[in-house]
């Protein structure tokens, strides 16, 4: 069973292509990471992967299901963390976590709430309003509330953009635990090239709604005869060199 | 790791997850003094209005049919409130997810948009009870107009407005969804729009030979025919409540195709993913 498949997907807006034909597959247990820089593609696709934006053609299976078909069904099997979405500022931590456990059917609402405060260091501030938390405190609650459901697929949109390094490590390290536990498979946009060698079993890499190379973090890197996975992104993204032949 | 069943995640759990939606809200309505206090707070203030306006012409036009006719103009405020208080209510509900920018969150949740519409409508219940309970007994005590002497036919006009306010409310939030928050003007201009051609205050003969029709498409005309009726003649209003019906149906139908094409239009352009930036 492959975590999420996708075919030839296209989007476009207007008269420009934002995602022109894409095809990957994302396995179980591990993490695919989605590279690019700004306009890329990347939120575009991880939004139809979501059914927040429909395509114009190709197909989109997660968990061996179409989502044109069965995405209402699949949702209860996904989550997902992103910048572009905040959860409501005046309620508290606690009442925003117990809302997602039973919008995702989760057994046990409220133990879960108390475990994933506990996993995520939430305990302090889990009945202060989540408008009046720090953006680090804000970007672990986005978490606890992504892994609320325990998701077969987890979709993160930069998850930790807004973190101390110390707390992105911890992030890291929690998002390792849970992929092993689980055996869940991570979809992954970031910026943050460290964090994609540390985390990323799999690179895409996308450029104007392309994804033009691929593999895993030490395949990219000795195609393109780089150190570091910052290198062959600022290469690809400024057509500096092409990537040695693939033998 | 074991194939998913998606058959036992699709069957059950809907109550929960508008429960979930209600709860979202009412804990944020309960939790603000402000937003209860204004919930309360124009109906009340339009009753205190029309409640002085209906002593002074009750005074000017004795005990006749005239003098009848404007003893229900408190009466008639409250149940166009029950209107304008649903249909906001919805909207409001909607927008609320829209300016906290969670709606992105609920559109990939397991919560279907007639589960979320629903959740809504709930919501928009519990807002127009809370905000025409202060209402409705200061117009008894102060201004002697007890909209419950209406009789059981109360239930079935206020259920005819709630419906068409939820339908007018279900296509702004639609308007909210392609157009983005500009849009929002609409939860309240249209209440507003309306309100001349559902002859709240005056029958519908009143208003112009070319206008009448149209205002007949209107439930909310429907309602107020029913009400005068009762208020008059004591006579139960059957024919304005299957007008109403019907009426209601057919554009609460309406509305729900439309918020559903608008939800595909906002899907195409990718605009759930940036509405309330």
């Amino acid at each position: 069973m492959h975590a999420i498949a996708v075919e030839k997907l296209a989007k476009r807006y207007g008269k420009a292509m934002a995602v022109d034909g894409v095809d990957f597959i994302a396995p179980m247990g591990q993490t695919t990471a989605l590279l690019g820089g700004n306009g890329a593609g990347k939120t575009t696709t991880i939004a139809m992967i979501l059914g927040l934006v429909k395509p114009n053609g190709g197909t989109i299976c997660v968990l061996d299901h179409d989502i044109a078909k069965d995405g209402a069904k699949m949702r209860a099997f996904m989550n997902f963390q992103s910048p572009y979405v905040n959860l409501p500022r005046r309620l508290s931590v606690r009442h925003n976590l117990e809302v997602y456990a039973n919008l995702y059917g989760v057994p046990h609402a409220m133990a879960r709430v108390e475990k994933l405060a506990a996993d995520l260091r939430l305990e302090a501030f889990l009945d202060r309003p989540t408008g009046s938390l720090s953006a680090g405190q804000t970007t672990r609650v986005s978490l606890a509330k992504a892994l609320i459901n325990e998701p077969r697929v987890l979709l993160l949109d930069e998850p930790t953009a807004s973190l101390d390094p110390d707390t992105a490590d911890w992030v890291r390290t929690l998002l390792e635990e849970y992929q092993a536990r689980t055996g869940a498979a991570i979809f992954l946009a970031s910026h943050h090239m460290a964090e994609v060698e540390r985390l990323a079993t799999q690179v895409l890499m996308m450029k104007e709604g392309r994804i033009v190379d691929r593999g895993t973090p030490p395949q990219l890197l000795a195609r393109y005869g780089r150190t570091d996975l910052e290198e062959v992104f600022l290469d690809i993204a400024r057509d500096r060199r092409q990537a040695e032949p693939v033998t | 790791m074991s194939p998913v069943d998606i058959a036992s995640s699709a069957s059950g759990g809907a109550t929960r997850r508008i429960g979930a939606l209600v709860l979202r809200h009412w804990r944020l309505v309960s939790g603000s003094w402000p937003r209860l206090i204004d919930l309360a707070y124009w109906p009340t203030m339009q009753i205190i209005l029309w409640g002085f306006v209906q002593l002074h012409f009750q005074a000017l036009a004795g005990h006749g049919l005239a003098g009848a006719a404007v003893g229900g103009l408190v009466s008639a405020a409250i149940i166009w409130e029950a209107y304008f208080r649903s249909q906001n209510g919805f909207a409001i509900g909607f927008l609320e997810e829209v300016w906290s920018r969670n709606l992105g969150h609920l559109m990939v949740s397991p919560l279907r948009p007639w589960e979320f519409v629903s959740g809504l409508i709930v919501i928009s219940i519990i807002k127009t009870v809370i905000g025409l309970l202060p209402a409705t007994i200061l117009a008894a005590l102060v201004f002697h107009a007890n909209v419950l002497e209406v009789g059981p036919a109360l239930a079935l006009l206020y259920l005819g407005l709630a419906v068409f306010g939820w339908s007018v409310g279900l296509f702004c939030c639609g308007l909210v969804l392609r157009f983005g928050q500009g849009a929002e003007v609409f939860a309240w201009a249209v209440a507003l729009a309306l309100a001349p051609f559902s002859a709240i205050y005056y029958p519908i003969s009143v208003l112009p030979d070319w206008i009448e029709p149209l205002a007949r498409l209107l439930p909310t005309a429907h309602v107020f025919e029913g009400l005068r009726a009762i208020l008059l003649t004591h006579a139960f209003p059957a024919q304005s409540l299957l007008w109403v019906l019907v009426l209601n149906v057919l554009w609460f139908g309406c509305a729900a195709f439309a918020f559903s094409k608008l939800l595909d239009g906002a899907r195409e352009r990718g605009s759930l993913v940036s509405i309330g930036e």
